[in-house]
């Protein structure tokens, strides 16, 4: 099967569907691999790095598509102003594509795609399952964006991150504010932490607390209890109270920071207005925020999708295009997702991709199948499993403990055994009863003395009990004086290996213990 | 000497015994413990030498130097990671030793009882040599399999359970034999009878018994030889050596318990054996990717972590890596990264194996903890060095009903943010069951012999 890379069309978009290194593994899978002229160029990718890992280099765009089996892109189909044509009506039945669909916002294209009879796998719809995260482009992508975003504010900021102490003056580290700890997030976090910023992020989750702290940020916790409480638990008014303790939070740390990022999205929805004309205008001159929302309309009031913007002597970013400004890096990544999605697609490495309906990644993915719109998948398949919680183990068992046996066992035994020893009184001489007690002691010493040795000694302690039971050997001392030939030969057998056991147990135990220091 | 002096010196040496385990409770006064113990068996020898129940002086000299001179040999040339096979071999010798003081005890001609004495007398012959027979072959077993010499698979004769049974009604009958017998010449017939089938015994329950469940084994063997010694006692009318066996039947007894409480099985179930062959690999999760890892990787962990822990298993007393460790552990205490050790109660093939190991490489013991002391720690440990270890840092033990080794205590060493886990290869632990920590997302895998691996992470750690 041949699979081929175009060009992309879309204005400013840098990124290409494969890349040289991607494109070889894509051979090792059994398929042939052709690239449009010039499409990695603007990822620094070119025509020569390509061909030599044995890709077919084609010109023309038009050929390109008839002649691919699979069409490997970035962006979704859209009209070509050259050919005059929609990218979409160069499909044909039975070719795959993949790429960013964006299925819900593009009904449309969706319909436009399924007429031509095409199967279309979207990158965008990969279920959050912890086996699909190989293959889960939106996280590549967000965590680019979130790297970049800190670029960006860097290049628009007109100071240091990192604090300093020079000849020249001290320099006072810049602060930075995080709205929305996903993956975006958590990159700009890492990324502004790196440069030295102090870093402060906020998310309504309180569990992603951990992650932040653990990138480098201070969590902001709202002061939210007392009200929470107050409200008498009605989940409307607590929304409402949510909010607004929300917005006093972000007016406190506006005043305050220099830089401020945002990544909130809901899905399906329009981003969240989090930062108000207000806010922006307490802002220090020459702060700068980030909006990595601006695709959905904004975080902040004052965002003018694609542009930048000065408000109020505030810088305000609002690029959609943040993955497509690292074009070799997004690529790389974009390009290894889409192998990923190929390998599953080709369990037999063969060149011949298998659309498994059963397989829950695939069904996720696949939005149009042999020109039947299979978007959104059924319920069943579940797309909600984080891993995380997915591995959380439902009953854990009580680990049991070292102790000694509870008191009413004990107390039982000693029943048991004052009952025996009555018993065994009755018949036995008064010699073997006075024995038996010098036994029955011995052994509750033993059992007393012995919990109270150290595990780190257990080996000592089996050492040393063994050169003590050496102690037979006076057994063997009393019958060697004996006259039966006999006798004094086993007493003699039995005096040689005791004493190895008194000589050998004391000496090797000697030598462990003086091997144990602070 | 006089009787009084001879039993006052008993006495002492039974108080010194006590003492010396009483020693062992902590690292600081352990030595002092074990010359406790040396002083009460000079003692009790000597005493007994000199007392007039001892003639034949010069056979009894030569045969004490010559044990003495091989027991010193043993203990100096012995490496610590041999120590299991050498307490296995010290418990034969004392089984062995039971046996035949019994049998010289019952065909001396000057030792005579009557009536309830003589009943009770033999009674406590043949119990000694029944246990102390138990013992020696049992001990044989545990022996070649440490040492490698008897596979250390369990063996499962059909029916073991009934062979076992009938060899106990046997030796009961032969007993109840053995006491009508009315001459010495007669009572050696069931005498002799029932110490084979007690060897047979010894060997088949020890046959039964996989690797894994060596530390109970020994622990157990350690117990027998104790009540090989005290029956012997009873036999002798000694106290000394009453109290002796006792101390040492229930130090290995309490062991016993310690270790099977640590693998959360009964002590009955370790006993049968067979453990590991009819559980299957049931995994919790399926069997995914694992990841591996190099040494250079490994180094870069470890020097960025500010919390390791280490922990041991038998792979690591295997490849003889503890001195490697150690110097791994001291290059990076040298630099401020906090290293300490974890230890499973039944890491290794006896108990506290890991504990000697490590010493022996000149690891602080302050730094080697107990499963009970830093289970609570792995979640703020940022990196956890398995080293041949597999059961014991099972997460299918909490996490998985069905697991063989469900419900037995395990260091919880997934909750480290990463761990890496040095094994030779892929395969399963001594009981047979898949470990799901391999393929977690935060688990690293770093194949290959633990001293050569750890010899290369020294070296991208300078």
């Amino acid at each position: 099967m041949k699979i081929g890379v175009p060009k992309e069309i879309h204005v400013d978009e840098n990124r290409v569907a494969t890349t040289p290194d991607v494109a070889r593994q894509l051979i090792d899978l059994g398929y042939q691999v052709s690239v449009e002229a010039g499409a990695g160029g603007a990822a620094s990718f070119n025509d020569q790095a390509y061909t030599d890992v044995g890709v077919e280099i084609i010109e023309d765009t038009k050929a390109l598509w008839k002649v691919s089996d699979i069409i490997l892109k970035v962006r979704p189909p859209e009209f070509n102003s050259a050919h005059n044509t929609h990218e979409a009506d160069w499909l044909s039945p039975g070719q795959m594509l993949i790429s960013f669909i964006w299925p819900a916002q593009n009904t449309e294209l969706v319909d436009q795609m399924k007429a031509r009879g095409a199967t279309v796998m979207a990158m965008d719809a990969v279920p959050r399952i912890s086996r699909a995260q190989k293959l889960d482009a939106l996280s590549s992508m967000s965590n680019i964006a979130g790297y970049r975003s800190v670029i960006e504010a860097g290049y628009q900021f007109g100071r240091f991150f990192t604090g300093q102490v020079t000849a020249a003056g001290k320099v006072p580290p810049a602060k930075v504010m995080v709205i929305g700890a996903g993956v975006a997030g958590l990159a700009a976090i890492g990324t502004a932490h790196s440069l030295g910023a102090i870093v402060r992020a906020f998310d309504t989750r309180p569990e992603v607390k951990e992650q932040v702290e653990s990138m480098g940020a201070e969590f902001l916790e709202l002061d939210f209890e007392e009200e929470g409480s107050g409200e008498g638990g009605y989940a409307k008014e607590m929304s409402q109270a949510f909010i607004e303790a929300e917005m006093a939070l972000f007016m406190a740390q506006a005043k305050e920071v220099d830089i401020i990022i945002t990544t909130a999205l809901i899905p399906g929805k329009p981003a969240p207005k989090l930062i108000t004309a207000d806010m922006v205008k307490a802002m220090k001159p020459g702060s700068v925020i980030v909006d990595l929302a601006a695709e959905q309309g904004g975080n902040c009031e004052l965002t003018t999708p694609g542009e930048v913007v000065q408000q109020h002597g505030v810088t305000v970013v609002g690029y959609t295009d943040l993955p497509s400004r690292l074009p070799a890096q997004a690529s790389q990544l974009y390009a290894t997702n889409l192998r990923h999605l190929l390998v599953e697609l080709t369990p037999d490495k063969d060149g011949e991709p298998l659309v498994d309906m059963e397989d829950d990644v695939i069904r996720g993915v696949t939005v149009v199948k042999d020109g039947e719109i299979t978007w959104p998948p059924d319920p069943p398949i579940q797309i909600t499993a984080v891993p995380a919680t997915a591995k959380e183990p439902a009953p854990i068992m009580p680990a049991a403990e070292v102790k000694k046996p509870s008191g009413y066992v004990t107390m039982g035994l000693l029943a048991i055994g004052v009952v025996l020893i009555l018993a065994l009184g009755t018949v036995a001489p008064a010699s073997f009863m006075s024995h038996f007690t010098v036994f029955v002691l011995a052994c509750f010493v033993g059992w007393q003395v012995i919990w109270n040795v150290t595990p780190a000694l257990h080996t000592p302690l089996m050492s040393v009990t063994n050169a003590i039971s050496g102690i037979i050997v006076i057994g063997a001392l009393i019958q060697v004086g004996a006259g039966s030939v006999t006798v004094v030969l086993l007493a003699a057998i039995s005096i040689l290996i005791a004493t190895v056991n008194v000589f050998g147990g004391f000496l090797v135990t000697q030598r462990m213990l003086k091997m144990f220091r602070k | 000497m006089p009787s009084g002096v001879l039993t006052a010196s008993y006495i002492a040496a039974s108080i010194l015994f006590i003492l010396s385990l009483g020693g062992l409770s902590h690292q600081e006064k352990a030595r002092r413990g074990n010359v406790y113990g040396i002083v009460g068996m000079a003692i009790a020898i000597v005493a007994t030498i000199a007392s007039d129940q001892v003639s034949n002086l010069t056979l009894l000299i030569i045969m004490m130097l010559i044990g003495g001179s091989i027991g010193a040999v043993v203990a100096a040339r012995v490496q610590m990671t041999q120590m299991p096979q050498l307490v296995a071999m010290l418990h034969s010798f004392v089984g062995l030793a039971a046996v035949l003081v019994g049998f010289a005890n019952y065909v001396d001609p000057s030792v005579h009882f009557e009536g309830v004495e003589e009943t009770i007398h033999n009674t406590e012959i043949y119990l000694g040599v029944l246990i102390g027979a138990v013992t020696f072959t049992g001990s044989v077993i545990a022996f070649g399999k440490l040492q490698g010499v008897i596979m250390s698979q369990p063996l499962i004769l059909p029916a073991r359970h009934w062979i076992n049974l009938a060899g106990g009604i046997a030796c009961i009958w032969l007993g109840g034999w053995f006491l009508d017998a009315g001459s010495v010449g007669e009572g050696l017939v069931p005498l002799i009878l029932m110490t084979i089938i007690a060897f047979l015994f010894g060997v088949h329950m020890v046959m039964a018994i996989g690797g894994a469940d060596m530390p109970v084994v020994i622990s157990m063997l350690n117990s027998y030889s104790g009540w090989a010694a005290a029956a012997t006692g009873f036999m002798l009318s000694n106290d000394l050596l009453i109290v002796t066996g006792a101390l040492v039947g229930s130090s290995g007894a309490i062991l016993s318990y310690i270790m099977c409480r640590a693998m959360n099985r009964h002590f009955v179930s370790v006993i049968m054996g067979g453990f590991g062959t009819t559980g299957g690999s049931v995994t919790g999760e399926e069997a995914g990717e694992v990841q591996s890892s190099s040494a250079e990787e490994v180094a870069e962990m470890l020097s960025g972590a500010k919390e390791v822990i280490i922990v041991p298993g038998y792979g690591m007393a295997v490849a003889q890596a503890q001195h490697t460790i150690s110097d791994v552990t001291q290059k990076l205490r040298d630099v401020g990264v906090n290293v300490r050790f974890g230890i499973h109660p039944v890491a290794g093939r006896m108990p506290g194996h890991m504990n000697v190991l490590l010493a022996e490489a000149r690891v602080p013991y302050d730094i080697v903890l107990e499963m009970d002391e830093i289970n609570e720690d792995f979640e703020n440990t940022d990196v956890v060095l398995v080293i041949g270890a597999n059961d014991i840092v099972n997460p299918s033990a909490q996490e998985n009903p069905d697991s063989p080794i469900a419900g037995m205590p395990v260091l919880e060493v997934w909750k480290a943010n990463t761990v890496v886990v040095s094994k030779r290869s892929m395969a399963t632990g001594y009981a047979g069951v898949d470990n799901p920590l391999f393929y977690r997302e935060n688990t690293r895998m770093f194949f290959g012999d633990a001293k050569d691996s750890y010899e290369a992470v020294l070296q991208a750690l300078s």
